[in-house]
């Protein structure tokens, strides 16, 4: 057996298919004294792998996981250890029907063959499957079954074949050392083990359900709880034990009762996610001596799996009831499971120690491929902004924060979630000032980065008998469900007279410093050695041009910057910015998120509003677009800044969150008698948005577009360098393979006559219902969707293929499986609304 | 052949196949990590009851002793064949084998009074926690009826039940007249695993819930402890192909592979 090498470029720990992927990956891509080691033995050392059901089903309504899903079916078939099954989602009820529909849309958008059938057609390929239990069938012919423990010995195989990989199992790790770095970010040095030490500058943590206990050691939070999936082998059957190999008939998802059926040789698996959430600590997982058969095997809990039973037997009683056919094997499995679904990638707050962590059989070669590459290059082919360790704010590393949200989200695995679904537990973690006002006001909060921010504002349900059907009604109750009217009552309102909206969720920092300037510089595009008071909108880029962010930087003083972001993606462009302050001690970076808050006024009334507050001069002569100043509101110093992303004339007042709530009161008292209302996030993050055509980060915008393709590109290139600017200068150069364009929807009358509205995320197609493609191979999709109230259309925004980003191009979206008219309005970032931006002077 | 009433008896314990993990008061074995089952001897038991009482056109039902969590293993044994349970709640803990015999003697004479005696009552050999290998001595006693202890075999034929099993000398055969007590070693039978309508059957049935007949005694057991690990000794049979005959002769010399 290897001995622990006394030094290592990069520790790996963890020896399942992450573990064994990464080492792959990173050899492959040169890196060099590789070491990987495993408390448990080889091929299996007892984590989630071992136990795997081991199938994939391709179609999720996430790209970022879909584009993981399909890379790993290709690594795993290159590998000859993917069986094509096909695979059925079944649905028992119309609801279910309804998404199995929109589920049709994510196929689409993602190009991946997928049909509605009939149960008949299930029957046809599952003979032993009862009709009369469901209604119809979501077909997806390219799912199937791999074998991970195989996949796993192939790539580590393929590591140590480049003489760069050292493999140690049965070594566990007692101590993961850090030292102090500067601006007191620490980075690892050692990794402690059973089997002696390991000097290194780079460690990953790709130990599954143990990864917590892991993190602990150097003092990061990796949030993943283990919790349990039960499953059953039943057999043998003799309707399967007659067909050769390990499996023959497509897998059943029964949607409705959260169940699988999945053929295994002679033996059919029922898996379930019905039970209760059965969750685990990751210090109470047993240890190898001490698990019946794999630390992550525990015990089965009959009674919970009880239900499922006698549904699967429904569902198949004469195989599950076959003579003979028996349950020999049943398992509470442990898999990871974290607050928000998504895996937790990248590096953390401790430089060189990376994360690779909640990742499913389904993902794993493509998480190792991604990772491997970031780790490599700095970036990824795939955009993995959702999965990034960055993304949790400190009220998502409590361990509380994980058990509250999986235990609610468990029973969804297999739900029909909402796009705009918020979450019940453990909310009210981040409360604005305005926040009591705001209740009174009857506001509908949902929560970004834990902040509660008001959707809308029942106190303005008195427009809407105003407006009439200017608002935009929606009759059926998925298209309304989280939405209402009184949004675009606001945004009418807001634009007819003036709105204030509560910013609060805005993460800010500033950096300060001789190297400030060069900081920013070499991290936004836009030229930020402005003069001082000068305000700059500007994207973000990773090195190979794909988006970081898009933000505002304020230069405030000759070495000050402040950088405001949009909470859900705050903590990541943190990272980045902290990461790209040189060494000195003397440039610093400053969170001031919880010390300040922030509060939008806009309208046509804006100025008349905050000039009956204040004597500082706030005319278009005294105070210009995109420039900030101090003024004094009613005593109150505020940092005023003079931008928009509705649209309107207006500021951001950022304000000491002591005296915000003042200011709210303040401003909605002077903006009574102009008109104004207190507008929520629905104004602000789509129908104001969207009439402008802004895009939107997470949306419009990822490490996969590009600044031409969004139609950003601005006539000149600041001379400075920054990160990515060999990329954008390349880019610019090239035709685009893709047009970010704005659509309007041309009719919305479905077939039953009921008008739809398209919620975002749904397939563009050409007017006839024919695919379309890009010049990337990919499909155009909605990435943004919402009313225009003021052009009394609703609007969608997707890339589209160049030929197709034609001004009055007439296409086709695909909502629910039925094809409603759009015509192509913006084909870069001209706005369908006051394109001359002249509201906003 | 007359149908043939059987009981059969088990107890709910830690699975000991692992690594054995003590409560922190050291009163018990920790099952949190490898779960709750009966012992293989009563696994056995279970599947000598079913089986006899199939072969006799008769029933089987299933008896224990324990906390509220002990009915899983009561629907355990429903779900592999027997038809009806009775469960003694009580803390397993707090009886002594003594209590235990007692207990059990006064549910099968109550069933008796009730028209439902048992022709065959089964036991494992021992529980695989405490291992006191009395009870079944003790319930015979306490009913005055003939027991055979430690076989493997069980099969009734007219009334008179042949028991088998590997004693000291040699092969032990045992022929008893019925009503009896017999205690089950495991390797006799194979136990089955449950059915999926077995199972769905099994959650149905109504268990019969009795309280303690006696005062218990007690278990008089003071605390446990854990022998010291046995030294691990590691033998390299041989690398790669060449190490072959090496484990074949190992397989065959711990008989799990016949030459």
């Amino acid at each position: 057996m290897a001995e622990v090498p006394a030094t290592a470029d990069v520790v790996v720990i963890g020896a399942g298919i992450v573990g064994n992927s990464l080492v792959h990956h990173l050899t492959r891509l040169g890196w060099r004294n590789v070491v990987q080691i495993d408390k448990g033995p080889l091929p299996n050392p007892g984590g989630s792998t071992g136990h795997a059901s081991n199938f994939i089903f391709t179609v999720d309504h996430s790209r970022e996981i879909t584009d993981l899903t399909l890379d790993s079916v290709r690594q795993y078939q290159e590998m000859g250890v993917f069986t094509q099954s096909g695979g059925f989602e079944i649905a028992r009820t119309p609801e279910r029907m309804e998404e199995l529909r929109r589920r049709m849309s994510s196929a689409r958008a993602w190009g991946i063959e997928a049909e509605l059938v009939s149960p008949e057609f299930v029957k046809d390929k599952v003979p032993f499957i009862e009709t009369d239990q469901f209604i119809g069938a979501f077909w997806t012919p390219g799912v199937g079954v791999v074998d991970s423990l195989r996949a796993g010995t192939i790539m580590r195989e393929r590591a140590l074949a480049t003489g760069e990989l050292t493999v140690v199992p049965t070594v566990e790790v007692v101590g993961l050392d850090t030292e102090e770095g500067p601006h007191g970010r620490r980075r690892i040095t050692r990794v402690r083990t059973t089997g002696g030490d390991i000097e290194t500058g780079t460690v990953v943590i790709a130990a599954g359900v143990w990864s917590p206990k892991l993190g602990d050691m150097a003092g990061i939070s990796i949030p993943l709880t283990p919790a349990v999936h039960q499953m059953i082998s039943v057999g043998p059957c003799p309707q399967l034990a007659e067909k050769e190999g390990e499996i023959s008939f497509p897998i059943v998802r029964d949607m409705d009762t959260f169940c699988y059926e999945r053929q295994h040789g002679a033996d059919m698996e029922v898996g379930s996610y019905a039970h209760r959430a059965i969750l685990h600590e990751p210090e109470d997982i047993p240890s190898i001596d001490q698990a019946k058969l794999s630390p992550t095997e525990l015990p089965f809990t009959s009674d919970d799996f009880d239900p499922q039973l006698e549904q699967a037997y429904e569902l198949m009683p004469e195989l599950l009831g076959a003579e003979g056919a028996e349950m020999r094997y049943a398992i509470n499995g442990l898999l990871s499971l974290t607050c928000d679904g998504n895996p937790i990638l990248g590096e953390s707050e401790v430089a060189g120690l990376w994360t690779a962590a909640a990742v499913w059989i389904k993902e794993g070669p493509g998480v190792g491929r991604a990772v491997a590459e970031w780790m490599t290059e700095g970036h990824s082919e795939i955009d993995l902004h959702h999965s990034d360790i960055a993304r949790f704010h400190q009220h998502q590393k409590r361990r509380e924060h994980t058990r509250l949200r999986t235990t609610e989200s468990f029973i969804k695995t297999y739900g029909i979630i909402h796009p705009g679904e918020q979450y019940e537990s453990d909310r009210d973690q981040r409360l604005s000032p305005m926040h009591a006002s705001q209740q009174k006001l009857g506001a509908v909060f949902f929560e970004t980065a834990g902040w509660e921010r008001p959707f809308w504002y029942e106190s303005n349900a008195g427009l809407l008998e105003q407006y009439g059907d200017a608002v935009m009604p929606r009759e059926h109750e998925w298209d309304s469900r989280w939405w209402s009217p009184i949004i675009n009552a606001e945004h009418l309102r807001m634009r007819e007279a003036a709105a204030v909206i509560d910013l609060s969720a805005f993460c800010i920092f500033d950096i300060t410093g001789p190297g400030a300037l060069d900081t920013v510089q070499r991290t936004c595009v836009a030229q930020c050695d402005v003069a001082v008071g000068k305000v700059v909108y500007t994207p973000v880029l990773d090195a190979k041009g794909g988006f970081r962010s898009d933000l505002t930087v304020m230069r405030l003083g000759e070495d000050h910057f402040r950088v405001v972001t949009g909470g859900a993606h705050g903590m990541a462009d943190r990272a980045w910015f902290a990461g790209h302050l040189p060494d000195d001690e003397a440039t610093t970076l400053t969170d001031l998120t919880d010390d300040v808050s922030t509060i939008g006024i806009w309208g046509p009334r804006a100025r008349d509003i905050l000039a009956s507050l204040t004597s500082d001069d706030v005319s278009d002569a005294g105070f210009g677009f995109l420039t900030c100043r101090e003024v004094d509101v009613r005593g109150t110093t505020v940092l005023a800044s003079r931008i928009s992303y509705v649209g309107e004339l207006g500021w951001e007042l950022y304000v000491p969150m002591e005296s915000a709530a003042d200011l709210w009161e303040a401003l909605l008292e002077a903006g009574a008698p102009h008109g104004a209302v207190p507008a929520g996030i629905g104004v602000y993050g789509t129908t104001g948005r969207i009439e402008k055509g802004y895009r939107a980060y997470g949306a419009e915008l990822d490490s996969e577009r590009t600044i031409v393709e969004a139609g950003m590109q601005r006539p000149k290139v600041k001379v400075a360098d920054f990160v990515g600017k060999e990329a954008y200068l390349a880019q610019r150069e090239a035709a685009p393979a893709a047009v970010l364009c704005t659509l309007t929807v041309d009719d919305h009358t479905s077939a039953s006559g009921m008008k739809r509205y398209m919620l975002g995320g749904e397939p563009i197609l050409t007017a006839d219902g024919r695919t379309l493609t890009d010049g990337h191979g990919h499909h155009p999709y909605v990435t943004s969707a919402g009313s225009a109230p003021s052009l009394g259309k609703h609007v969608l925004l997707a890339y589209l293929p160049p030929e197709e980003a034609v001004l009055g191009n007439q296409l086709a979206v695909s909502y629910m499986e039925e094809l409603y008219p759009v015509t192509v309005g913006s084909v870069d970032a001209t706005p369908l609304l006051d394109p001359d931006n002249e509201r906003i002077r | 052949m007359n149908a043939l009433d059987v009981l059969v008896c088990v107890k709910r314990v830690p699975d000991s196949t692992s690594e054995l993990v003590l409560t922190e008061d050291g009163q018990g074995v920790d099952g949190r990590f490898a779960g709750f089952t009966m012992s293989q001897h009563e696994q056995c038991a279970v599947e000598i009851a079913v089986q006899v009482a199939a072969a006799t056109g008769g029933a089987a039902s299933v008896l224990t002793l324990g906390d509220g969590d002990a009915v899983e293993q009561l629907r355990a044994a429903l779900a592999v064949g027997c038809t009806a349970a009775t469960h003694v709640v009580a803390d397993s803990q707090q009886l002594g084998p003594a209590d235990v015999a007692r207990e059990i003697a006064a549910v099968v004479r109550a069933h008796e009074a009730d028209g439902r005696p048992h022709d065959l009552v089964l036991l494992g050999h021992d529980a695989a926690d405490t291992g006191d290998f009395q009870v079944g001595i003790r319930l015979a006693y306490e009913l005055g009826r003939p027991v055979v202890n430690g076989v493997t075999v069980v099969s009734v034929e007219d009334g008179v039940l042949t028991a088998s099993g590997d004693g000291p000398d040699g092969h032990e055969t045992y022929r008893v007249p019925l009503p009896a007590v017999v205690t089950v070693l495991e390797g006799g039978v194979e136990p089955r695993y449950p059915t999926v309508p077995g199972r769905m059957k099994a959650k149905k049935v109504p268990v019969e819930e009795r309280g303690l007949a006696g005062t218990p005694a007690g278990a008089a057991r003071v605390r446990w402890s854990l022998p010291p690990a046995a030294p691990s000794d590691v033998q390299v049979l041989g690398k790669g192909p060449e190490a072959a005959p090496a484990v074949v002769d190992l397989l065959e010399q711990l008989g799990v592979l016949a030459r």
